[in-house]
């Protein structure tokens, strides 16, 4: 057997996955991407969208086990909404960790309605949030870009990224910070890098490639940049801001 | 003599030069390092090429001469051949191109439609071709060998090898020893019973056939219980290798089925993740060496043969010349062999490897206790691509350097589950994970700690690393070297780069925009040297300057 991506064509059969698997990290951030890219956008981040459906909580209409799941998730539902999508075994196993994995958490917030335009408030005044993130054209774009925010993250991980921004960096928001051979030190998120070249948006909002031979030394910043809300907010904030955030889904066409 | 004369002899004369590759020039090959005239260089395997226009100094100044795309987004895999200013390619799955080697203009195209029923594990690629003559030998994901005229790209033979709806594939370039061409088979995904096959070049009837799982009764045959062996795998897909003097062809073969859960077949699972040394005329086994007894991480010895005479100590302590065998496996582990018995002379470590701890007086890998599939998953390194794969190393007799695309610090969960074997369908009964993403882009922001990449340079004659070249992403590029020092690679970066085989210092790079997962070769036209290699769906030649 050959490319990783190969392994996959190695699950054909729906019979191969046994009825719930362990999953890896890994597995949980692929399928996570999955999801928000082609599941979300009818089931919702939370995957409760669909009357009767309840990805996160494994309330499903016609599958119970990881391997009833995977063909539904390629072949679709024939007569319904649900599509085929084009993901061979593997990819639709990642989906299917991302899944199981959502109902070991809620957020805390949840306990509390919260109210979407209280949050934006909260977002653009005191929580100074603009200065790191963008929305929908306003803003710093040097933290992670929040516009479709909604559709991508469940509101318990933006809640997780609001009171403890450490516990969980996704490697697309990793921080790198580089020293050049003629003593400049920049900071940056990580936008690409290879065996020669590293690229970087950096504190000034500048696309800069530096040439590795370039480079005296660079490293990870293990730490976000963001602060820790944990104590600055109230819980009816909290699940205000929460609220907002899990309303911005992105642009729409006119 | 008249002018007509001369005309007729020198007609005669430059058909006879160009059409004639005897096997004769293919065992010596490295007397016309012009031309490349069989999948890895010559018989050695060495991917390795006296040519010397192209220098460490000089090398910077390569540029770009000539591209090929191809009409297919499969990967690119295949290795050109060269003879005699004609490039013949692959564009897969199994379209064959002769070129102008000089300037990249299309003399001829030969389009095969592989059967519907095909059904390649990893890919509908092809990694190249081998000519006899005027003919062009092709293996195709249906699993039919055929032949076709070198000069027009016409077909000649078309032979059924095994059946494609079965699983069984044909995907590497085939090897021409003497008379007879010789291919295995790929399907080690579909609990297929692989095997290597000879077929006259003439006619393409099968001239002889060993199957890479033993039956019972069969020497080897003990080393599967119950039925296991009828659904053993046993794949071939990377082409073998050949030493005219001892008269024996060696081949890897490829992981047991199913895949990654070896309950339902106990014991060795020979010839299973093995060497085999053959006798090209007959196809009866010399004798064999297992890499990995009873394999449950897909560590498929599918790796080019590659052999060299080099002094070596006996079990006296006393040095002579050895014919030698080295492999670096898809396990993690670099070998050496003497490859006149298959004696196991050195094996160890290139990549981080915790399923064994050591080897026993024959040279068998000692299992680590728990380091075997589970139900609820066990980390293993090398992951589930191997220590490398089927990427073509390179050996240079300069150096002694063994260079090998190494991916450095992989694991994989390996699962294991329960299957039944189902004809045609794939037959894997587990599943290895990975610990870390492994989505689009993952790996541009992938710390070093989550894995690389890298070529690696081992000393052949002890194993020792002595340099690597490091890169972000993960690599399958194969690896050429010259002897002027210079080692080409790529990558999954894009980049298809010159390094200097004694050091590792890069040299020159071009991106290329796609990922290299080919080997590179070189050749020569007019006394120009080219360098060329597929990337993306292209195949780019580069050569110094005029």
């Amino acid at each position: 057997m050959r490319g990783f991506i190969m392994i996959c064509a190695v699950l054909l059969t729906a019979g191969i996955l046994p009825a719930q698997h362990e999953y890896t990290p890994g597995d949980v951030q692929d399928g996570q991407r999955l999801f928000a890219a082609s599941c979300a956008i009818c089931h919702g981040p939370e995957g409760d969208a669909v009357p009767g459906v309840d990805l996160g909580h494994g309330k499903f209409k016609r599958a119970s086990s990881d391997g009833e799941l995977i063909p539904i998730i390629e072949k679709g539902i024939p007569g319904t909404a649900m599509p085929p999508n084009n993901f061979n075994d593997f990819q639709a196993g990642t989906i299917v960790a991302y899944l199981r994995s959502m109902a070991a958490s809620i957020a805390v917030s949840a306990s509390i309605p919260g109210d979407a335009a209280r949050g934006k408030a909260i977002f653009e005044g005191k929580g100074n949030c603009l200065n790191c993130h963008r929305v929908q054209g306003r803003g710093s774009r040097m933290g992670p870009e929040l516009t479709d925010i909604g559709a991508l993250r469940r509101a318990v991980q933006l809640e997780q990224s609001i009171l403890d921004p450490d516990a969980e960096i996704l490697p697309q928001n990793r921080f790198l910070r580089v020293v050049t051979k003629d003593g400049n030190t920049v900071t940056g998120r990580l936008l690409n890098q290879d065996a020669w070249t590293i690229e970087l948006f950096d504190s000034k909002e500048r696309l800069v490639t530096f040439q590795k031979t370039g480079v005296k030394e660079y490293a990870f910043i293990d730490k976000s940049s963001m602060p820790s809300y944990k104590g600055k907010l109230s819980t009816q904030e909290l699940a205000d801001l929460v609220s907002y955030l899990s309303s911005l889904k992105g642009i729409e066409a006119k | 003599m008249t002018a007509r004369k001369i005309l007729l002899v020198t007609c005669l004369f430059s058909t006879l030069a160009w059409s004639q590759v005897s096997f004769d020039r293919i065992v010596h090959a490295d007397k016309e390092p012009q031309n490349w005239l069989t999948y890895s260089g010559t018989m050695l395997s060495q991917r390795h090429s006296s040519l010397t226009q192209i220098t460490p100094e000089n090398v910077k100044n390569l540029q770009l001469q000539w591209v090929y795309q191809a009409r297919s987004l499969e990967k690119f895999e295949a290795t050109p051949l060269v003879v005699d200013g004609i490039l013949y390619t692959v564009q897969a799955p199994n379209d064959v191109i002769a070129l102008d080697a000089a300037t990249g203009r299309v003399y001829w195209t030969y389009s095969y439609s592989p059967a519907a029923e095909s059904r390649p594990c990893c890919g509908r690629v092809n990694r190249g071709l081998a000519i006899l003559g005027d003919t062009l030998f092709m293996g195709t994901i249906d699993a039919h060998l055929i032949a076709i005229d070198a000069k027009n790209g016409k077909p000649l033979w078309n032979t059924t090898v095994a059946k494609a709806e079965s699983g069984y594939a044909l995907t590497h370039a085939p090897l021409v020893v003497k008379d007879k061409v010789i291919v295995g088979t790929a399907g080690g995904e579909y609990g297929i019973r692989g095997f290597i096959a000879a077929y006259d070049v003439t006619t393409g009837k099968e001239a002889w056939r060993f199957y890479t799982v033993a039956a019972p009764g069969e020497p080897g045959g003990d080393s599967w219980k119950n039925d296991a062996w009828k659904t053993g795998g046993g794949s071939v897909w990377v082409t073998g290798s050949y030493d005219p003097a001892l008269n024996l062809t060696y081949w890897g073969i490829g992981n047991p089925g199913p895949d990654w859960n070896g309950d339902p077949r106990p014991g060795d699972n020979l010839y299973t993740d093995s060497v085999v040394a053959l006798d090209p005329d007959t196809g009866k086994l010399k004798w064999y060496y297992q890499f990995s007894p009873h394999d449950e991480f897909d560590y498929d010895s599918v790796q080019v043969p590659v052999l060299a005479d080099m002094p070596w100590p006996d079990k006296n302590g006393r040095t002579t010349q050895r014919k030698l065998m080295f492999w670096a496996n898809r396990n993690g582990l670099f070998y050496a062999l003497d490859r006149t018995s298959g004696e196991f002379l050195m094996g160890k470590p290139f990549v981080e490897v915790n399923w064994m701890n050591g080897f026993d007086e024959k040279g068998r890998p000692m299992r680590v206790p728990g380091k075997t599939p589970s139900k609820e998953g066990t980390l293993i390194y090398p992951g589930n691509q191997g220590g490398t794969n089927w990427y073509s190393p390179s050996f240079s007799p300069r150096t002694g350097l063994f260079y090998i695309p190494s991916w450095v610090n992989y694991s994989s969960i390996y699962v294991k589950t329960e299957q039944e074997y189902v004809e045609g369908r794939t037959y894997g009964s587990g599943v290895p994970r990975s610990p870390i993403p492994f989505g689009r882009n993952a790996q541009n922001f992938r710390k070093e700690d989550e894995g690389y990449g890298a070529v690696r340079a081992v000393d052949a004659k002890t194993g020792e690393k002595k340099w690597e070249f490091k890169m972000n992403d993960v690599t399958e590029a194969g690896i050429l070297t010259t002897d002027s020092d210079l080692l080409f690679s790529g990558g999954r970066e894009g980049y298809f780069f010159a390094l200097d085989d004694r050091t590792g210092a890069p040299l020159w790079k071009a991106a290329v925009g796609g990922t290299v997962a080919s080997g590179p070769m070189t050749y020569s036209v007019g006394g120009r040297q080219f360098v060329a290699v597929a990337a993306g769906s292209s195949l780019f030649t580069f050569a110094l300057p005029q």
